[in-house]
């Protein structure tokens, strides 16, 4: 029974209609003045203290994209003009969705999305990362597959800076402890170092999933009577943030005075609820279904009500709880883990609550759907929620943020850094590349990625560090799917449009290398504060360059995440579009691996050098420089290499991106891969040719002179540039009449850094 | 020649075991934590995971299992028993093996292709190998680390119960440098490494691993 001093407290929408001077705390859960007013126009009446927290959780930013939505407009106009023109293939399910879904062949499906997780990640680095696997996890669960990888782009303050060195573990641990107890393979991600991540490290979470074509399911409560089911974890108090606010301002309550606003996960309770929900997907008794994230029940009630055919009866005293002290603002807001919601027909509830029993999960019938258009929640027999769902869900505040290219973009843009003082002679060269092997972002990151399971389930054919993750998907046809993530944020800083299509170019360019086509774009666009205009024309510049690129490859957009506010004082991060490329292998004994395989094999390079070295690693280590232009983009030539790439497998025996770093640095780990060495002439000036980062380019072995003679004939017939480097020999990274670095040096350079940093 | 792979709540390589005991040249069967039946198998693999969340103390709680009853009265009576990782740290706790696992000496979960050497290839799943056979396959873990008192692990030296030995680093602070164990008459076997994630050269570091398993059922078939 509850406490007789909650229910005499209780806000019900009989009080509010009673009381509409009632003074309610909506600035301090972050509305604006003229979003209360609204909710009160919605309602005809002040909300109650239930309705108001769930309009201003879901009205937030990071539920109601408010600023940023009327940029991702374009993605999905982007993804219906290339379905029209049969460019694309079959999108089962696209933005809007918890994942977007793409076939790919033989009755298969995947579906992928990658999400931010930034701010919990810096207040406590363990739980915020874990729970960001978590979230992802949910979601394309929710979708009807089962997951099958992860990826983590993560990106932190300097190396040497003591902050990191209390978040990089935290996250790095937390993003392992939790994929890796959900036995789901880390095939790839990114780790890059820059300052200004100091105080707002991104951590952005990737999950692949895969389902038979008939398996989909979508969020949705639809069918009078359908019985709504919450199962999985209890609900505590964990995530409430400013509700709290609203439940210490309603209620003398005497429970724990501060709730920690940072989730805390459990993976072996994910682990239960993948697996019993898979087996309730298979047992066909799931009608519709969705995950509880940010926002939990909120948002779970809301949206599956906004998206069925009628309306949601709730009791929402039903719902287990972790802490009985916790009031309906509460629960309604809680973002406790590892929870599900699921609509079902009456006569499978038994059948679903076993199979829930069987993987000692509880699960709880917490309502209805209801042939209203209402979503209704009671607290014990006393109505607190009334609402219509859409206007919870989808009717949110659309913000015009004003935008505009800040002056100073002229001046950095001015600031090239081929003005800069290239190394003088052949032994600076030779510093040079070891100076940049073992710098933060171009060392060997593989203090981090030991720290991930990358073999659970037994299919990954191609992981970190290699340029793509590859997984297996059908044992027998030998079917599979590959995954970049990429970003160069340097690049958007200097030009925002560019960087963003930069950052595609190289993420499809990685798939491509190990033999996949690309099909689908992801994105987790990271960006400063949007009431910034110089901010916000960074993100409508980076959406601009995004769409136009897609449209001019031919590949859409099918769902992603933004995250804004990520700015320590005045100070924004870079502008941080991260852009993760699926594409599909129909063998993948066919792929390409990373690294030189032998000795004695062909080395060459596709793809144009140009003297391109703004936003470079060269400046940035050398130099500490960051201005210019970034590297030109040429889509039609990125278009071209990736059909040789996928054209060329089996006659390439490796191929590894060139990207930060340049051909330099794809040298050294091209070498150290499988301890081969190399011995290449350059023809043009050095030290453009080893350190210039142009876009578009691939470093590739052959076996032999027929495979060579096939590359060339494949090169001309796809328009890409060819140039004979050398051969694959020897124990050292050698560059005709300059210079000679034996692999061990090569090796301790690359190698030592990470672990050196943060032992 | 039937191979159970049992399932508890957390297991997560027990899909992998079962495809490994299929490239080994038997027929998987599926176990549940939950049941007290073997459903007729000829031996049982524990495959690796978090049974349980690995709560309390790795395999801890999974020892009181209904299946392991079962399992640890069949390994009594000659049956041999795998046990890989976590399903290693389940043996120990069920008593069918002496030690215990624990954390890594570096204090963080470890993902590496790890050379171990063979020491005996006289037990029902190493029969495949020489001894001192150098072999390399997955080890993944965060409490890895093999200990048992002195008198222990003299016994286990003098009566060559270690099974394998990690060469090259010690990668987890084990108790000389222990990477397997195996029970006095041989059918039960501990391994810290994986290797199910080295039967295919697609999808792990070679094919080493294939032995374990094709040492059992050459080892079912002689019986």
């Amino acid at each position: 029974m509850p406490e007789t001093s909650t229910l005499a407290h209780l806000d019900t929408v009989a009080n509010a209609a009673t009381d509409p001077g009632h003074e309610q705390p909506w600035a301090e859960l972050g509305l604006k003045a003229d979003e209360y007013a609204r909710i009160r126009e919605i309602l005809g009446r002040r909300p109650t203290s239930s309705e108001l927290a769930m309009y201003s959780v879901m009205w937030s930013e990071h539920c109601s994209y408010k600023s940023s939505k009327v940029h991702l407009k374009q993605f999905s106009e982007l993804a219906d003009q290339l379905a029209q023109e049969g460019r694309t293939g079959k999108l089962l399910a696209g933005i809007g969705e918890n994942a977007g879904v793409i076939d790919i062949g033989q009755g298969y499906a995947v579906t992928f999305k990658v999400e931010s997780h930034n701010h919990p990640s810096y207040v406590e680095p363990y739980q915020g990362a874990a729970t960001g696997v978590g979230g992802i996890v949910r979601d394309i669960l929710a979708m009807g597959a089962r997951p099958v990888a992860v990826m983590d782009p993560l990106r932190f303050g300097p190396l040497d800076a003591p902050d990191t060195h209390r978040v990089l573990p935290g996250i790095v641990a937390g993003v392992g402890g939790y994929g890796n107890c959900l036995g789901l393979p880390n095939i790839g991600g990114e780790a890059v170092f820059d300052e200004t991540y100091l105080g707002n490290p991104l951590v952005n979470a990737l999950c692949v999933g895969v389902l038979r074509h008939e398996d989909l399911h979508l969020a949705k409560a639809s069918g009078v009577g359908n019985q709504v089911i919450l199962y999985g974890a209890r609900t505590g108090g964990d995530g409430i943030g400013g509700v709290s606010v609203l439940a210490s301002e309603t209620f003398d309550s005497t429970g724990p005075a501060k709730r920690p606003s940072v989730q805390v996960g459990d993976p072996f309770m994910e682990k239960l609820l993948i697996e019993c929900t898979l087996e309730l997907f298979a047992a066909g008794i799931v009608a519709g279904i969705q995950d509880l994230g940010g926002a939990g029940l909120s948002c779970a009630t809301s949206e599956l009500a906004s998206a069925g055919d009628g309306g949601m009866h709730v009791e929402l005293d039903r719902v287990p709880l972790r802490d009985s002290s916790l009031a309906p603002e509460e629960i309604l807001m809680s973002e406790s883990q590892e929870r599900m919601m699921a609509v079902v027909e009456p006569d499978d509830v038994a059948a679903f609550l076993a199979i829930c029993e069987k993987w000692e999960v509880d699960a709880t019938v917490i309502g209805e759907v209801t042939d209203g258009d209402r979503l209704q929640i009671d607290w014990h027999g006393e109505r607190v929620v009334d609402v219509p769902p859409r206007s919870v869900a989808h009717d949110g505040p659309t913000y015009q943020r004003p935008f505009a290219r800040p002056d100073s973009q002229d001046v950095l843009q001015a600031d090239g850094a081929e003005t800069l003082p290239p190394p003088s002679s052949a032994d600076e060269l030779r510093d040079t590349l070891l100076r940049l092997v073992a710098s933060p972002n171009l060392c060997d990151k593989s203090w981090i990625t030991d720290q991930y399971d990358r073999y659970v389930q037994g299919n990954t054919v191609l992981a970190q560090p290699s340029d793509s993750g590859m997984i297996r998907v059908d044992d027998d046809t030998n079917l599979g799917v590959a995954v970049s993530t990429d970003c160069n944020g340097r690049f958007a800083l200097l030009d925002p449009y560019a960087g963003a299509q930069l950052a595609l170019a190289e993420s499809y360019r990685n798939v491509s290398t190990g033999g996949a086509t690309p099909l689908a774009i992801s994105d987790c666009l990271n960006f400063g504060s949007p009431e910034d205009p110089a901010v916000m024309w960074q993100f409508a510049e980076a959406c601009r360059g995004l769409k136009d690129a897609c449209l001019e490859l031919g590949i859409p957009v099918t769902g992603g995440n933004v995250s804004l506010y990520n700015q320590t004082g005045e100070t924004a991060i870079l502008p941080t579009p991260v852009v993760a490329v699926l594409g599909v292998i129909e063998d993948v004994t066919r792929r390409t691996p990373t690294g030189f395989p032998a000795a004695g094999q062909q080395v060459l390079l596709l793809g144009e050098t140009r003297e391109e070295l703004s936003g470079s690693e060269w400046a940035h280590v050398v130099h500490g420089h960051l201005g210019g232009t970034p590297p030109r983009v040429d889509l039609a030539a990125e278009r071209g290499l990736s059909e040789l790439l996928v054209e060329a497998t089996g006659v390439l025996s490796s191929a590894h991106d060139l990207s930060d770093g340049g051909l330099a640095q794809a040298l050294a780990e091209s070498c150290l891969r499988n301890g081969v060495g190399v011995r290449v002439e350059l023809a043009g000036d050095p030290f453009v040719e080893l350190f210039s980062e142009s876009a578009g380019r691939v470093l590739v072995t052959v076996d032999g002179p027929d495979d060579e003679e096939r590359l060339f004939d494949l090169a001309a017939e796809h328009g890409v540039p060819i140039t004979s480097l050398g051969q694959t020999r020897g124990d050292s990274l050698s560059v005709t009449g300059l210079f000679d670095v034996p692999l061990e040096e090569l090796r301790t350079a690359w190698t030592v850094t990470l672990p050196a940093a943060l032992a | 020649m039937k191979i159970g792979v049992v399932t508890f709540p957390g297991s997560l390589d027990d899909v992998d075991a079962r495809r490994a005991v299929a490239l080994g040249g038997a027929e998987p069967v599926a176990l549940w934590h939950g049941d007290h039946d073997l459903r007729g198998v000829d031996a049982v693999v524990l495959p690796g995971g978090f049974s349980y969340g690995d709560y309390l103390r790795c395999g801890a709680i999974a020892r009181f299992a209904p299946v392991m009853t079962e399992v640890v009265t069949a390994a009594r009576g000659g049956m041999p028993v795998l046990g890989i990782c976590n399903g290693f740290q389940i043996l120990c706790e069920s008593h069918l093996l002496p030690g215990a696992l624990i954390r890594n000496d570096h204090r963080k979960f470890g993902c590496l292709d790890q050379r171990i050497s063979i020491e005996n290839n006289a037990t029902a799943w190493t029969s495949a190998y020489a001894a001192g056979q150098e072999l390399t396959i997955v080890l993944k873990n965060g409490e890895g680390s093999y200990v048992a008192d002195q008198h222990t692990l003299d016994l286990l030296e003098g009566e060559g119960r270690v099974v394998a030995r990690y060469a090259g680093a010690n990668p987890n602070g084990s108790q000389r440098a222990i990477a397997g164990v195996t029970n006095e008459a041989g059918n039960v076997v501990g391994l810290m490494p994986h290797p199910e994630h080295a039967v295919e050269d697609l999808c792990g570091p070679g094919t080493d691993g294939l032995g374990f398993f094709a040492s059992v059922v050459a080892a079912l078939q002689a019986a």
